[in-house]
C-alpha cells in the first residue's frame, strides 16, 4: 500500500524537479496519445520541440517563438501574484481582448495622425482596458462576495461578444468594403508594434514581459507587497493578523494580472495579428494559466514555462502543417503537461511511503 | 490490595525521527485514579492512543484483566470497557445531546430511552445535563459531561480523561472530581493526564511520570509537592517567576465601551467592555475559553475594528486603526492559536519574524525589505528566547508547539511595546520555558510595559498579574487586585455572577 506523508518542510528538490518531470511524463502520453492518432510518436515529439529550434526552417520558427511566449509570459506573471495569494483570475482571456479593443479605439480615432505618441497613448489604454475589465470581478467579490473565478471566466464570453460587436460595428474599417475587422494597426507607422530586431520576434510585448519578470522577481523577493501576497496565499488569518486589508489584496491582484493581460492584448493587436477581428484572441488568456503554474507561479520559471509552451504552440502549428496532427491533439497536449505538473507537485509537500497493508 | 486491571509491559512505538514510548509499562488498578505526566511530547498521548485501540504498538504487550489485550481499533477497546475524554470534543453544534450521543453508539436506542438513560447516568453521578439541548448553546463544561456520559453510558471499567480541567470554571473543576471520585469508589479506573499539578495532588493516588517517551518515575502525588512533580518531568530544577512591587505609572492602554457582533452564530459578542492597564502593570483577564477571548485579542489587535475611541493607547485614539498603524503607535499583541495565526506555518521563522516586526523594527524602508535585518531580528529572538530550531529558515510548522510559542512571545516582547497584549502566553510550553516566559513578562511590566494577559490558567495569573478580571460570555468583570482573591472567588467571578444576568 501506498502511503502519503507530509514532510514538514516543503522540499525545494522536488520543487525544483517537479517541472521536468512532468515535461517528461507529458512526452510520454503525448506520445502515446500520438500513436493511438496513427502517427509516429518520436517523428511527431521532434517536430514539436526540436525543430522549430535546430530544423531545416528554424530561422522562421525562432523569431514565432518570442512573439508566442511573450504575451504568455507577461498575463502569467500577472496571473502567478493573484494566484500566490489565493485570488483566482481565470479570465485574463477577456482582459486580453479589452486591452486590445480599448487600446485599438484610442489609436483609431486619432487615425491617420503622425506622431510618435499615439503608441504610448495606445499601451496605456490597453492596460486601463484590462484593468476595468478585471475590477468588476474585484468590485463583485469585495461588495457581494461574489466567486472570482466564475465572474472573470464569464467576463471572457461577454468580452467576446463585445469583440464580434466592435469588429463588425464601430472599430470595422470604413475602407474594407465591407470586409469585417478594423484597419491594419500594424500597418500604420504611429500604431506599429515592429520588430525592434528584425528576425528575432523581439518588439514591445517581448520587452513588457521581460521587465514584468524582472520586476515581479523583486517584488515577491524584496517587496513588503510581494511578502504580503505570499502570507495572503499561504495562511489568510496570519495575514490579516500582520494587517494585510485582504479586500485591497483583492483589487491589487485582479487589477495588476487585469492591466498586464490588457497590454499583452494591445502589443498583440497593433504587432503579429495586426487588426482587432472577431477571432484575433487565440487563448492566450487561459494557456497562461498553465505557464503560471508550469512555472511555480515563480517569475523566472513562468519566463522558462514560457518558452517551453510557445515552443508547443509553434511546434504544434508545425505538426498539424506537416504530418496533419488535428489541433485539438496539441491543445489535450498542453492540458496533460498542466495535469502532470499537479499531480507530482504532492512530492514538494508529501513523502511516499510504502507500507504494507495493515489489517 | 486491588488487583491489576491493565498492565502495559514494555510498549513501544517510533515515528520517524522520534521514539514516542520507549519500553513503557505501568498497571492500573481497578478504581484507581492514575496519573500520567509529562511535558508536551513526553509521549502521553501516544501511549493513550494505544490503550485506546487508535495506534499499534511496534512491540510490547499489554493485558486487560490477566488476559492479552490488542485493541485493533477504538470499537474493540471500547468493547473491552475502556472509554475515552479527548481534549477537544468531537460534538455537533446544530444538534440535541442525546443526537451526540446516539451518533457515537454502536446501536442506539430509541430517542425517549436514551434520554431517559443519560438522566439516569446524569443524575447518579451528579452532571446535570439536558439531553433535549443543542450542543451549541451548551458551555464548555456542559460539553464535557456530554462527552462523559457518552463514555459512561457504555459502562466503563477504564476511563481514560485528556486534560479535562483545562476549559472548567473552578467550581466546575470541583463538580466533576465528585463524579470522578464516585466512579473510582464503584471501581472505575481512570487514567488521568494533565499539566495541572494541583490538581493531580488532590485527586490521583499514583501517577508515572513520562520524560522523552519513557518512565522516569512512578509515585504517590499526594506525598510530593506540585514543586517536586514538575521538576520530576522536566527532569532538572528551575525557578519559578517572581513578582516585584512594580511602580504602577499613568493609564497606558484603556478600553471603553467595547461592543462588537458575534462573527458567526456560535460566536460570542462583546457587550460593552471597559479596562485600563497602567504602565508597569500587568492585568489578567481568566475566563472560560469561547467566552470572547477571540474576540477581545481581535479588537485590540485591530483585526476587527471598533469605534475610535473604544480602544485607547496613552490617550490617543486608536479604535479604528488598522493592525499595523497599531504596532506603529506602540501596541503589540500575541493571539493563542500559533500556528496560522500568529504565524503562517509553511514560512520560515525569518519570514514569520517580518510578518509583525517590520513596523517597529524598521526592518524595511519604503517596502523594500532589508532580510539581512529581518534575520538578525530572528536571531536575537531565537537566543533572547531560547527557542530550539536549527536555524532561522526553518518552517514555523517544524517547530515543537512550545518552541513555537517562544519565538511568537519573543518576536512581540523585543518589539519593546508600549503595551503588550497576549491571550495564552504559557499555553503547552514545558514547565520551565513557561516559568521563564512568565519571568520575562514580569521584567517587561518592570520597564514600564503596560500588559494584558489573557489566560485560562488561574495559577499563571495568580504569579503574575497585579489585578484580576473575568470574563464571562463577552461580559467583562469589574479588575480587582489580585492580592484580594483567593480560588473561591475568582470562581464566582468566572462563572456565577455574570452568567445569571446574561441569561
Amino acid at each position: 500500500m501506498i502511503a502519503l506523508e507530509k514532510r514538514p518542510n516543503p522540499s525545494a528538490f522536488w520543487g525544483y524537479l517537479t517541472p521536468l518531470l512532468a515535461v517528461v511524463a507529458t512526452m510520454i502520453a503525448g506520445g502515446l496519445m500520438f500513436a493511438a492518432l496513427g502517427k509516429d510518436p518520436f517523428q511527431s515529439l521532434k517536430l514539436i520541440f526540436w525543430d522549430p529550434i535546430f530544423g531545416e526552417f528554424a530561422f522562421y520558427y525562432r523569431g514565432q517563438l518570442l512573439i508566442k511566449a511573450g504575451p504568455l509570459i507577461l498575463i502569467a506573471i500577472g496571473l502567478s501574484l493573484g494566484f500566490r495569494a489565493g485570488i483566482w483570475n481565470i479570465g485574463a482571456e477577456g482582459q486580453y481582448v479589452m486591452g486590445a479593443i480599448f487600446g485599438a479605439a484610442v489609436g483609431l480615432a486619432l487615425y491617420p495622425a503622425e506622431t510618435r505618441w499615439i503608441f504610448p497613448l495606445m499601451v496605456v489604454f490597453g492596460a486601463i482596458g484590462g484593468f476595468v475589465w478585471a475590477m468588476i470581478p474585484a468590485i463583485l467579490k469585495t461588495k457581494f462576495n461574489t466567486n472570482e473565478i466564475l465572474v472573470s471566466l464569464l467576463l471572457v464570453y461577454v468580452a467576446e461578444q463585445f469583440l464580434a460587436k466592435m469588429a463588425f460595428g464601430a472599430l470595422r474599417n470604413p475602407d474594407g468594403q465591407g470586409f469585417p475587422g478594423s484597419r491594419n494597426l500594424a500597418q500604420w507607422s504611429s500604431s506599429s508594434n515592429s520588430e525592434i530586431i528584425a528576425g528575432t520576434g523581439i518588439h514591445y510585448g517581448v520587452v513588457a514581459a521581460t521587465i514584468a519578470v524582472l520586476l515581479a522577481a523583486i517584488l515577491l523577493s524584496r517587496h513588503r507587497i510581494g511578502f504580503d501576497i505570499r502570507i495572503m496565499g499561504v495562511a489568510p488569518k496570519a495575514a490579516a493578523f500582520s494587517g494585510v486589508n485582504p479586500q485591497r489584496m483583492v483589487f491589487f491582484c485582479l487589477g495588476i494580472s487585469g492591466a498586464l493581460a490588457g497590454l499583452a492584448g494591445l502589443f498583440e493587436v497593433t504587432g503579429p495579428s495586426g487588426q482587432i477581428t472577431d477571432s484575433f484572441n487565440v487563448g492566450y488568456g487561459f494557456t497562461a494559466i498553465i505557464v503560471a503554474f508550469l512555472g511555480r507561479l515563480n517569475p523566472i520559471g513562468i519566463l522558462f514555462a514560457g518558452l517551453l509552451i510557445g515552443l508547443t504552440y509553434i511546434g504544434g502549428d508545425a505538426a498539424q502543417a506537416g504530418i496533419g496532427l488535428p489541433g485539438a491533439a496539441i491543445q489535450a497536449f498542453q492540458g496533460m503537461l498542466l495535469f502532470f505538473l499537479l499531480a507530482f507537485d504532492l512530492l514538494t509537500q508529501f513523502r511516499i511511503r510504502w507500507a504494507r497493508a495493515t489489517a | 490490595m486491588t488487583q491489576d486491571l491493565l498492565a502495559l509491559e514494555g510498549l513501544t512505538k517510533a515515528y520517524p525521527g522520534v521514539v514516542a514510548n520507549d519500553a513503557v509499562s505501568l498497571t492500573i488498578r481497578a478504581g484507581e485514579v492514575h496519573a500520567l505526566l509529562g511535558e508536551n511530547g513526553a509521549g502521553k498521548s501516544t501511549l493513550v492512543k494505544m490503550i485506546y485501540g487508535l495506534v499499534k504498538p511496534d512491540s510490547g504487550a499489554m493485558t486487560l484483566d490477566g488476559a492479552p489485550f490488542e485493541p485493533a481499533d477504538p470499537r474493540v477497546a471500547r468493547a473491552a470497557g475502556i472509554g475515552m475524554v479527548f481534549q477537544h470534543f468531537s460534538l455537533f453544534e446544530a444538534l440535541t445531546v442525546a443526537e451526540n450521543i446516539a451518533l457515537g453508539m454502536e446501536n442506539p436506542p430509541k430517542t425517549r430511552e436514551l434520554s431517559r438513560q443519560i438522566r439516569e447516568v446524569s443524575e447518579t453521578y451528579g452532571l446535570p445535563l439536558n439531553p433535549d439541548r443543542t450542543v451549541g448553546t451548551l458551555s464548555a463544561g456542559e460539553r464535557q459531561r456530554v462527552e462523559i456520559i457518552r463514555c459512561l453510558l457504555q459502562n466503563p471499567r477504564l476511563l481514560v480523561m485528556d486534560e479535562p480541567t483545562s476549559v472548567l470554571t473552578p467550581q466546575e473543576v470541583d463538580i466533576l472530581f465528585t463524579t470522578l471520585r464516585k466512579l473510582s469508589a464503584e471501581g472505575t479506573a481512570i487514567l488521568y493526564i494533565s499539566h495541572k499539578l494541583e490538581e493531580i495532588r488532590a485527586l490521583c493516588e499514583r501517577a508515572t511520570i513520562l520524560r522523552g517517551g519513557k518512565v522516569v518515575e512512578t509515585c504517590d502525588p499526594r506525598e510530593e509537592s506540585a514543586r517536586s512533580l514538575a521538576e520530576m518531568m522536566v527532569g532538572k530544577s528551575f525557578a519559578t517567576a517572581t513578582r516585584q512591587n512594580a511602580k504602577v505609572g499613568a493609564p497606558m492602554l484603556v478600553v471603553d465601551g467595547l461592543h462588537t457582533q458575534a462573527a458567526s452564530s456560535f460566536g460570542t459578542s462583546l457587550k460593552d467592555i471597559s479596562l485600563r492597564v497602567a504602565e508597569g502593570e500587568i492585568l489578567g483577564i481568566g475566563g472560560v475559553a469561547g467566552n470572547g477571548q477571540d474576540e477581545l485579542l481581535a479588537a485590540l489587535s485591530g483585526e476587527a475594528r471598533t469605534m475610535p475611541g473604544a480602544v485607547t493607547l496613552r490617550g490617543e485614539h486608536i479604535g479604528s486603526l488598522p493592525p499595523r498603524a497599531r504596532r506603529a503607535a506602540g501596541l503589540c499583541v500575541g493571539p493563542e492559536e500559533r500556528l496560522g495565526h500568529a504565524a503562517a506555518p509553511s514560512l520560515s521563522l525569518t519570514e514569520n519574524a517580518l510578518l509583525t516586526a517590520d513596523t517597529r523594527e524598521g526592518l524595511s524602508t519604503r517596502g523594500f525589505i532589508s532580510w539581512r535585518k529581518v534575520r538578525a531580528f530572528t536571531e536575537k529572538v531565537i537566543a533572547n528566547f531560547d527557542v530550539r530550531t536549527p536555524g532561522p529558515e526553518v518552517a514555523a510548522q517544524a517547530l515543537s508547539g512550545g518552541n513555537l510559542q517562544k519565538f511568537v512571545m519573543g518576536r512581540e516582547m523585543l518589539q519593546r511595546p508600549a503595551a503588550l497584549v497576549i491571550n495564552q502566553p504559557t499555553w503547552g510550553v514545558d514547565a520551565a520555558a513557561a516559568a521563564s516566559i512568565r519571568q520575562k513578562l514580569i521584567e517587561l511590566a518592570g520597564e514600564g510595559v503596560a500588559i494584558l494577559v489573557i489566560s485560562q490558567d488561574l495559577d499563571e495569573l495568580f504569579e503574575i498579574a497585579d489585578r484580576f478580571a473575568a470574563l464571562n460570555e463577552g461580559r467583562l468583570s469589574p479588575a480587582r487586585p489580585m492580592a484580594e482573591l483567593d480560588m473561591e472567588e475568582i470562581g464566582l467571578m468566572l462563572g456565577g455572577v455574570h452568567g445569571e444576568e446574561a441569561a
